[in-house]
């Protein structure tokens, strides 16, 4: 595909450009690829600071703010004098009594208005864990009206807020339990390939069944297993475990089949008659050669992983409040009263789909650019 | 032929093994035992248990021996007299409770393995036959979407739409009338019209990569040259498609049946779970809940089994149609 795909590439750069260089020029002309790259990260920089693009404290209980609807942004201003500029305000929501069912109705106090300023101040949080600041992207410039993008829960919690939050936890699981299976699977995918004959024979036998194993209901047991008054980062960790547990078969099998392609191959005949040690051979001249591969292979995990924690969490077996991970959330959503009172308590299931499928997109797009026999 | 299942056959045992004592490990893993649950929901509502009768407990329960026998006891009793335990729970006999729920699995899983092949087959070939048309934008971006959905959101969705917008409830497999009567006609047609909702819901993602796979193999064979003779031969292109490219695309799709196997039972239990079906997935949950451990350990070994067992007939199967693999 290289010459086809990269056509507009001068052919005398073409003829030095390293690997990487390559799979670069490949990957942007897949268009969908390039925007799943894009959303992803998005989403990973959010992930990465979610105190300053939050609204309102993740945790923060509001009784007076139960089930309240999510608010319309207006974004121009009629000033009472007919002029008009743009600035975007929200008209704050009184709660009031329906006198008959005691129900909670709120309604938009056409009469006031509360303004949304980019870089104002809000609730304090630690940026990266580190300085302190009270800088949000956006905040409303009267503090006691809460401003609720996307609603807020059962307990007057911020809904928006708490997607972001939750985004941190959710994402990361992704990465660690994907690093974590990558580690088992490149060492015995690596030692099955490499080694061949009986080891391979096992090692074979091994992901077959793993493979073949329905991982919920072991993954249900596991998380079953876990202790419930667990200090939430150990929890953290023993999810992860426990999703990588079943998730690395995938990819040894993937590095097998690279290791067994390329052990005939004569670079690597010539490496290993120039004396160098195993250990030179697989990390200095087997390992580079399907790199991009991997990371492909990786990136195609990820949303999986993510799919995985979120069934999880939902199920009250995976994380457990007040860690906040979009499985977490869902849970608030699995009774068909409140999200029958409440259908923007699904908003969280709608930042699981847009990531999955960014991931799903950039994936893809990053196996076809790193096959350098892609038609 | 023959000689390729026995081996096969052969392999399972092992398999199934290391799936037993599995499930069995799984299940004891939970610190504390079914006892020490039961102690604490008496001490809920005010009620002491001494430390004898703790004992008494453990030992009727067999809950004191070491491990290995327990797992020996337990797996001697499935495979002898087909006796899965107790139920500490339910009071009563593990397979009492396990067998209507397996098979109303059962039923699930192969409906929508049979709904994901009736969509995908055709969906997939359409999809490659006329590439990049309209129609192959819409099934691809339909597709992922479908990969990216995770199953219980898609039940919460139509619940909330059924609800809602229909003024129905969705959930179970049977009407009021139903549930509890003896098996019969009328009962059957009442599981079928019920059963549609789930089996649309699982099938939703196993179809999405299914479609994925039989478009690119499909891909793979209509560029080749045999394609382009019998073309050249006059043979209609509904015939020449079904007759060649059909055939050899179909096998990586039979294989498939090993990776799509596990992950529909998964899905199902999840499904199930939130729909609150009669079948394995809400009981496995409530019993892993409270650690009732044979009624836990009976269902993950039998969903492995059936797993392990699905994916020895779809080798058999691929062995049937394609010859080359007979010959390895």
């Amino acid at each position: 595909m290289t010459d086809i795909a990269i056509s507009h590439v001068d052919s005398r750069q073409l003829a030095v450009a390293s690997q990487w260089q390559l799979v670069w020029w490949a990957f942007k002309r897949h268009r969908l690829a390039m925007a799943g790259l894009v959303v992803t990260a998005f989403f990973y920089i959010v992930a990465a600071a979610p105190g300053f693009f939050a609204v309102n404290d993740p945790s923060q209980q509001n009784a007076r703010a139960a089930y309240h609807p999510p608010q319309g942004v207006h974004f121009i201003d009629l000033a009472a004098d007919g002029s008009w500029s743009v600035r975007p305000y929200i008209h704050p929501y009184a709660l009031k009594r329906d006198p008959q069912t005691l129900q909670a109705v709120y309604r938009e106090d056409e009469t006031r208005k509360s303004y949304i300023r980019f870089f104002g101040t809000g609730y304090a949080y630690k940026l990266f864990g580190l300085f302190d600041t009270t800088t949000h992207l956006i905040a409303t410039d009267n503090k006691s009206e809460p401003l609720f993008l996307l609603g807020a829960d059962r307990l007057g919690r911020c809904v928006y807020s708490r997607i972001i939050q939750g985004a941190q936890i959710s994402l990361s699981v992704g990465l660690a339990g994907v690093l974590l299976s990558l580690t088992i699977g490149i060492v015995l995918g690596g030692l099955s390939g490499y080694y061949g004959g009986r080891i391979d024979f096992a090692v074979q036998r091994l992901i077959d069944f793993v493979l073949s194993l329905p991982s919920i209901p072991i993954w249900l047991a596991l998380s079953a297993a876990l202790p419930h008054d667990w200090p939430a980062t150990l929890n953290y960790f023993m999810i992860t475990l426990i999703l990588s547990l079943t998730a690395w078969a995938q990819l040894a099998r993937v590095v097998r089949g690279r290791f067994l392609s390329l052990r005939t191959e004569e670079f690597v005949t010539a490496a290993r008659l120039d004396g160098a040690s195993e250990w030179r051979v697989i990390f200095r001249h087997m390992l580079p050669s399907f790199t991009s591969h991997i990371i492909a292979s990786i990136s195609l995990a990820i949303p999986a992983m993510i799919l995985a924690e979120t069934s999880l969490s939902f199920l009250g077996l995976g994380l457990q409040p007040p860690t906040i991970s979009w499985g977490v959330l869902l849970r608030e959503a699995q009774n068909i009263r409140s999200i029958a009172t409440a259908p923007w308590l699904f908003a969280p299931g709608a930042a699981v789909v847009i990531a999955v499928i960014a991931l799903n997109f950039l994936g893809d797009g990053l196996r076809d650019a790193a096959d350098p026999y892609n038609k | 032929m023959l000689r390729f299942i026995a081996k096969r056959l052969l392999w399972m045992v092992p398999s199934l093994i290391v799936v037993s004592f599995l499930a069995f490990v799984l299940i004891q893993l939970p610190p504390g035992d079914y006892v020490t649950t039961f102690i604490a929901t008496l001490a809920a509502s005010n009620e002491v248990v001494d430390q004898t009768t703790a004992a008494d407990l453990r030992a009727r329960f067999g809950l004191d021996q070491p491990m290995i026998i327990q797992y020996l006891k337990w797996i001697s009793g499935i495979l002898l007299h087909g006796d899965f335990g107790l139920s500490f729970e339910w009071q009563q006999p593990v397979s009492n409770l396990i067998w209507e729920r397996m098979a109303l699995t059962l039923v699930l899983t192969f409906s929508t393995l049979l709904a994901t092949w009736g969509i995908a087959l055709p969906v997939g070939v359409y999809s490659a036959v006329k590439k990049y048309s309209v129609g192959d934008y819409v099934v691809t971006f339909l597709s992922f979407l479908g990969l990216a959905i995770p199953s219980f959101l898609l039940a919460l969705v139509l619940m909330y739409i059924a609800a809602v917008e229909f003024g129905q409830e969705v959930g179970g497999l049977f009407s009021e009338a139903y549930v509890n009567a003896p098996w019969s006609f009328g009962k059957v047609l009442d599981l079928l019209h019920h059963l549609w909702i789930p089996v649309i819901i699982l099938a939703a993602s196993g179809t999405a990569s299914l479609i994925r796979v039989m478009r690119a193999n499909m891909l793979d064979e209509l560029n080749k040259p045999y394609v382009t003779t019998a073309r050249a031969k006059g043979l209609s292109e509904f015939h020449l498609l079904v007759k060649y490219p059909l055939r050899l695309a179909l096998n990586p799709f039979i294989s498939t049946i090993s990776w799509l196997l596990p992950n529909l039972v998964s899905g199902s239990i999840i499904v199930a779970i939130v729909l609150s079906l009669p079948t394995a997935g809400p009981l496995l949950l409530q019993s892993l809940m409270s650690q009732d451990m044979y009624l836990a350990g009976a269902f993950v070994l039998l969903i492995c089994a059936l797993t392990l067992i699905g994916s020895l007939i779809s080798d058999i199967l691929l062995a049937l149609v394609d010859p080359r693999i007979r010959l390895e």
